[in-house]
């Protein structure tokens, strides 16, 4: 194809998409679409891959049955929503292994909130509050992004998100209301989540590179900024009902605004996590490559056992 | 990693209820079509989505290329005279 061709059909590929036309695999669609959605797909799916593993930490020791079977589901549902979303990536033509490559390598990245430590029962509660809180809220535009399959993973995900933000809520609830210790393991979770929460969105608008690009394909409906205020706004309320204490000196309501100002993040600690510096990285990483190693023989063997029953089907049949 | 082969690719196709089609609903790979069937209703089905599950290798698909759209679709598009507003009635005939 000549330039000229190029050019023409770039330019009828983004009036499409200015249009709200959806993108299916198979259409044409130029390189850069295509890598940028690889790379964000696949980064979304690793996250909720290794998402599992902090959550992983409490399953046995989860309070009651009940927290339990809760916990349970929901990091059931994380390894389907990573399903989704590969299955989605896959259909631009990167294999589920060159995908797993990937993040196993560290050539890929994954949200770095889930690099941080489970340490109590009391950060099961924060996740679902605040981490699951923050991912709806980046997840919701998505449910409308140009392209098809990537759309249509997060309408599901969505719909299962919202009963994870709920059981850790709950979570959170129950220990505000319980023994004086008991609220203060919940004040310790929330002064610990919440700034690697609001990093969770993303860095400022005048240092995200990829913000103008994604807003065009419509990977990003609102910036990292319109987006964090939005979190805050209605995370604070829920933290005034708990009687929970936002770890913020400088939060306060700006009448003017109808919004709250808030403290410096720190950008540092947020690019030396991203870097692979964070307190758990090393750990996740090693626990991720560790349970796709041991599991090899058994996927030779599934794959061993479904050749035999073919070869003879095949036999029967001659 | 592995030498051996990977798993492939199936599509799963559900039905929410009797009386609806069976819809795409995603992939998934799985070494045979029991696991497949299996890991269908464990990945989408963990809320009662579906009571009827199709599994099909994704490799046995033929689809059509989006690109090939004018020839394959358009005759289509000039045959106005297969619905119905293409006749002339006057308005004072009924049920039809």
């Amino acid at each position: 194809m000549s330039e000229e061709q190029i050019k023409n059909l770039e330019e009828q590929f983004e009036a499409r998409i200015a249009r709200d036309e959806k993108i299916e695999p198979k259409d044409w669609m130029p390189e850069k679409y295509r890598q940028t959605h690889i790379r964000q797909i696949s980064q979304h799916a690793h996250s909720e891959i290794v998402g599992m593993l902090p959550e992983g930490n409490w399953i046995t020791r989860a309070p009651s049955l009940r927290r339990k079977v809760a916990l349970l589901a929901k990091v059931q549902d994380e390894a389907g929503h990573g399903l989704y979303l590969y299955s989605a990536c896959e259909t631009l033509g990167i294999s589920r292994d060159e995908l797993y490559e990937q993040l196993h390598s560290g050539k890929a990245k994954y949200s770095s909130i889930f690099n941080y430590p489970t340490v109590t029962w009391a950060d099961m509660g924060a996740i679902g509050w605040l981490v699951d809180g923050a991912a709806i809220i980046n997840q919701v535009p998505l449910c409308s992004t140009s392209f098809g399959p990537y759309a249509r993973a997060m309408v599901r995900v969505c719909k299962e998100e919202s009963f994870h933000q709920r059981q850790g809520y709950e979570i959170m609830l129950k220990l505000c209301n319980g023994t004086p210790e008991q609220k203060e393991m919940a004040q310790d979770a929330l002064n610990r989540w919440w700034w690697p929460s609001l990093m969770m969105l993303g860095p400022t608008d005048d240092m995200s590179v990829h913000t103008e690009q994604s807003m065009k394909w419509k990977l990003k409906r609102k910036t990292n900024d319109e987006l964090r205020q939005q979190f805050i706004d209605q995370t604070v309320p829920q933290a005034d009902i708990l009687g929970l204490t936002i770890p913020d000196p400088d939060l306060k309501w700006n009448e003017e605004r109808q919004s709250y100002d808030f403290g410096e993040i720190d950008w540092e600690e947020f690019w030396q996590v991203v870097k692979g510096h964070g307190p758990m990285n090393k750990a996740r990483m090693k626990a991720r490559v560790g349970a796709w190693e041991r599991g090899e023989w058994v996927r030779d063997a599934a794959m061993a056992h479904a050749e035999k029953q073919q070869e003879r089907k095949n036999k029967q049949v001659v | 990693m592995s030498n051996k082969k990977n798993w492939p690719l199936w599509e799963v196709f559900v039905r929410s209820k009797n009386g609806l089609e069976h819809r795409h609903f995603g992939s998934l790979h799985a070494a045979d079509a029991e696991m497949a069937l299996e890991n269908a209703r464990d990945v989408y089905t963990r809320r009662n989505e579906g009571v009827s599950i199709w599994v099909v290798e994704s490799k046995h698909i033929t689809a059509s290329n989006p690109e090939h759209n004018g020839e394959l679709f358009e005759p289509a598009q000039d045959k106005v005279y297969r619905h119905p507003t293409f006749y002339d009635l006057p308005d004072d005939v009924k049920h039809m």
